[in-house]
């Protein structure tokens, strides 16, 4: 019989290969594998960096020695050599491109490929866009109209060597370089990421977007990502990330860290798209994270989006600290595992401000032999009057493999907190498949659907533009404008 | 327009149908009843396509196409219809995006326009009224925490949407208060037409007063083991399946002491 089997039309589904995974030859300037303070000097001088920076880096690096790496997660993966890891690559060029026309071609046609056009006749409408390509920043477009406003969007190199003042006073205050082994790791070795600030009062006219993409064989990208949004400010931004599809793992350790004032508003979003590996586990990124936002001033809000489909290993708890008093945090999240890969993600929302307000929405799918594990954790200090968090995790699963965890710890310090927690797990069953063709579907509409009404209270909360590039990378068809 | 021969199926190792054979024209109304487990809801999810039952043997031709090749969406797109006997929840997915969708999917196989939210909505709301569904159930979740009597409203909703050429009722009046049998009757009834068939799956003999068929059938063990006309649900609500007789003995004269089931 040649019907065809909802069973096999899910693994088919979710075979889809990964699209990004091809690999761009370029020259490179690249160091030999290994760290050690040497190793920070050179990417220091490389970077022209003022002496702050390299004392900064070479401290995060003396602390990391005393560090082990942390084992808690609900990750299975050998222990990585850090000995065997390049901490420096950059496509070969002059001095740095000053425009888009001094960017290697390659490059160019790299991004392209990937759906990311950096020149800007063909860009998305009304997104600025820095695109980091291994260690380094590539380009990065509409400044001169940003800079209009007051904004600054650049490479994390380029507000180094042009806003010292800004990254002294602002770096490793959220996310300091002993938080934890990993960010102490990236402290040390960071080679680039995104810069931006907006200034008192200015809400930032266009979407700031970067575009990560790991090419470099055995190279590990430590980016580091810094916004301020001074009182008043608002500011939207997106992060992408792709890379080749290789046997090897790959570690990508990122540092973001968000600075909200008085009123200011940040919404932080993410589709992480790192390759995952084959079928069987082998290759894929090992993504280690560190992101956290500060909301610093009164009524400040900081709101994190992810979603999140690739990475062997996604290891990564975007956080708020509530200080300022009625701010606000939120966290949404979509974290698809498939396969091997395994993702332990989830939030911290740490209140300390009066009357702070939280929500976390988290949706956990996991497919093939994929483990999702969710990890929250909701602090009510002793200060914090009237604190509110509201979180809510559902998990979906799809065929018999795949597993779901969840994680929520709640530390409630004031009497007068107020803490919800709801959880759901789900399974697409062959008869829901079943039913859905009976009604003339596809399997794979059928799944998305499933998948797309799963996730539909996450898509929302993402630009318009990512949204649908988020419900395509799960396969997903947009919803109608009904239901 | 349906032509069944010699139908065998299984599922794990274990025989379902046993040869099977049925032949239904455009334009009739057959009503299959049997014991229970005798394999009718086997039966219509084998003409459906749901590959958990493995197709042994024999052959089903629809309107001269090898039903048994066709992919589930395909028959579902050509026209059959399967009202389940356990409609399905589908937790997050809206029942009108559902119905929507698996309307457009119909409607763009057969060359027709496909509804946008303003059509859609003037049709479904006038069906909805017809079976009895208030609003409201267009923006819950497909069947999720529907009764038992609104799950099957929703199937004849759904049936009336997508206007099948050959409709597959499986104990769609089971659990029914008398209202939504009338429902489902009606249902059934409004979509009787020349060019269409329907095969009505029910333990009652209540419904085939609402819903006259041509031919009533008995399957038992895997087989149609009796055929006849309306007058044989009668007879079969007064006498139970006992006096029947077992599978294979198919025209076998009715033992003398028929016992009720
Ligand atoms: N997936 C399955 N696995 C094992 N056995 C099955 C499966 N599906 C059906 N069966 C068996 O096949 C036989 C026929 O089942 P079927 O559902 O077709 O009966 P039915 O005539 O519709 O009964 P009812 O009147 O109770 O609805 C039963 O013995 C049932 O247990
Ligand atoms: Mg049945």
């Amino acid at each position: 019989m040649k019907t065809a089997t909802p069973a096999r039309k899910i693994d088919s589904f979710l075979d889809q290969e990964y699209a990004a995974g091809f690999e761009t030859l370029l020259e490179a300037d690249t160091l030999p594998k290994g760290l050690s303070e040497d190793v920070i000097r050179v990417i220091s001088a490389k970077k022209g960096e003022p002496e702050f920076l390299l004392e900064w880096r070479l401290e995060a690096y003396r602390r990391w020695l005393t560090m082990t790496a942390p084992k808690w997660a609900a990750v299975d993966f050998p222990d990585i050599d850090f000995q065997d890891i390049v901490y420096y690559s950059a496509p070969k060029k002059k001095d740095g491109p000053k425009s888009l026309d001094e960017v290697d071609p390659e490059l160019l046609k790299t991004f392209e490929k990937l759906g990311v056009p950096l020149h800007e006749r063909a860009r998305l409408a009304g997104v600025a866009v820095d695109a980091v390509f291994d260690s380094v920043s590539v380009a990065t477009t509409f400044q001169k109209e940003l800079g209009e406003h007051g904004i600054i969007f650049c490479s994390f190199s380029e507000a180094v060597k042009t806003h010292p003042e800004l990254i002294r006073q602002y770096l490793g205050t959220v996310v300091p370089p002993s938080d934890n082994f990993y960010a102490a790791l990236n402290s040390a070795v960071f080679s680039d990421g995104s810069f931006v600030f907006i200034p008192k009062g200015v809400k930032c006219p266009m979407e700031l977007s970067t575009y990560f993409r790991i090419n470099a064989r055995d190279t590990g990208q430590f980016e580091r990502t810094l916004i301020i949004a001074e009182e008043g400010a608002s500011v939207s931004y997106l992060e992408g990330c792709t890379a080749p599809m290789r046997d090897e793992n790959q570690l990508h350790a990122a540092v973001v860290e968000l600075i909200a004032l008085d009123d200011a508003k940040i919404k932080y979003s993410t589709v992480q798209n790192w390759y995952p590996g084959d079928k069987d586990g082998v290759g894929g990124i090992y993504n280690f994270v560190t992101k956290r936002g500060d909301c610093r001033g009164a009524r400040s809000h900081i709101s994190w989006t992810q979603v999140e489909t690739g990475s062997a290993i996604t290891w990564k708890y975007p956080s708020v600290i509530l200080r300022g008093d009625d701010s606000v945090g939120d966290f949404h999240s979509v974290a698809l595992s498939n396969h091997r890969q395994q993702a332990d993600t989830g939030t911290k929302m740490i209140h300390m401000g009066r009357n702070t307000k939280s929500t976390i929405l988290s949706k956990g799918i996991s497919a093939g032999h994929g483990s999702n594990t969710f990890r929250g954790l909701v602090r009510i200090a002793p200060k914090a009057e009237d604190a509110r968090n509201y979180t809510q995790c559902d998990s979906l699963l799809i065929g018999d493999q795949c597993a779901a965890h969840t994680f929520p710890t709640i530390e409630a310090r004031n009497p007068t907190a107020h803490v919800e927690h709801e959880a759901t797990t789900s399974r697409i069953g062959e008869d829901q498949l079943f039913y859905a063709m009976q009604r003339g579907l596809t399997a794979e509409d059928a799944v998305s659907m499933i998948v797309n009404g799963f996730c539909r209270e996450v898509f929302k909360e993402l630009p318009m533009e990512f949204a649908v590039e988020a419900q395509k990378l799960l396969g997903v068809s947009l919803e109608g404008s009904i239901g | 327009m349906l032509d069944i021969k010699n139908l065998k199926a299984s599922v794990e190792g274990k025989d379902i149908l046993k040869g099977l054979d049925l032949q239904v024209k455009a334009g009739e109304v057959h009503a299959i009843m049997g014991p229970n487990g005798s394999g009718k809801s086997t039966l219509s999810q084998v003409l459906a396509g749901r590959d958990t039952f493995q197709v042994d043997g024999g052959s089903v031709t629809w309107d001269g196409q090898d039903l048994l090749a066709m992919p589930i969406e395909e028959r579902a797109r050509a026209g059959l219809f399967l009202a389940f006997q356990y409609p399905v929840e589908i937790p997050g997915v809206s029942n009108a995006y559902f119905l929507k969708a698996a309307v457009n999917a119909i409607r763009k196989h057969r060359g027709l326009p496909e509804f946008d939210a303003m059509d859609f909505l003037t049709r479904v709301k006038a069906e909805m009224k017809a079976v009895g569904m208030k609003e409201e159930f267009l923006y819950r979740a497909v069947n999720e925490g529907f009764s038992g009597g609104e799950k099957k409203r929703n199937e004849v909703l759904q049936m009336a949407l997508l206007e099948p050429r050959l409709a597959i009722l499986d104990e769609t009046d089971s659990g029914l208060d008398i209202d939504a049998l009338k429902v489902v009757a009606d249902g059934v009834n409004r979509l009787r037409s020349p060019d269409r068939a329907l095969i009505v799956i029910t333990h009652y003999q209540r419904l085939l007063d609402y819903i006259v068929p041509d031919h009533v059938h008995v399957l038992s063990h895997g087989r149609i083991v009796r055929s006849g006309g309306r007058e044989l649900a009668l007879e079969l609500e007064e006498k139970g399946y006992g006096w029947i007789g077992d599978a294979g003995q198919v025209h076998a004269a009715p033992p003398a002491a028929g016992g009720a089931q």
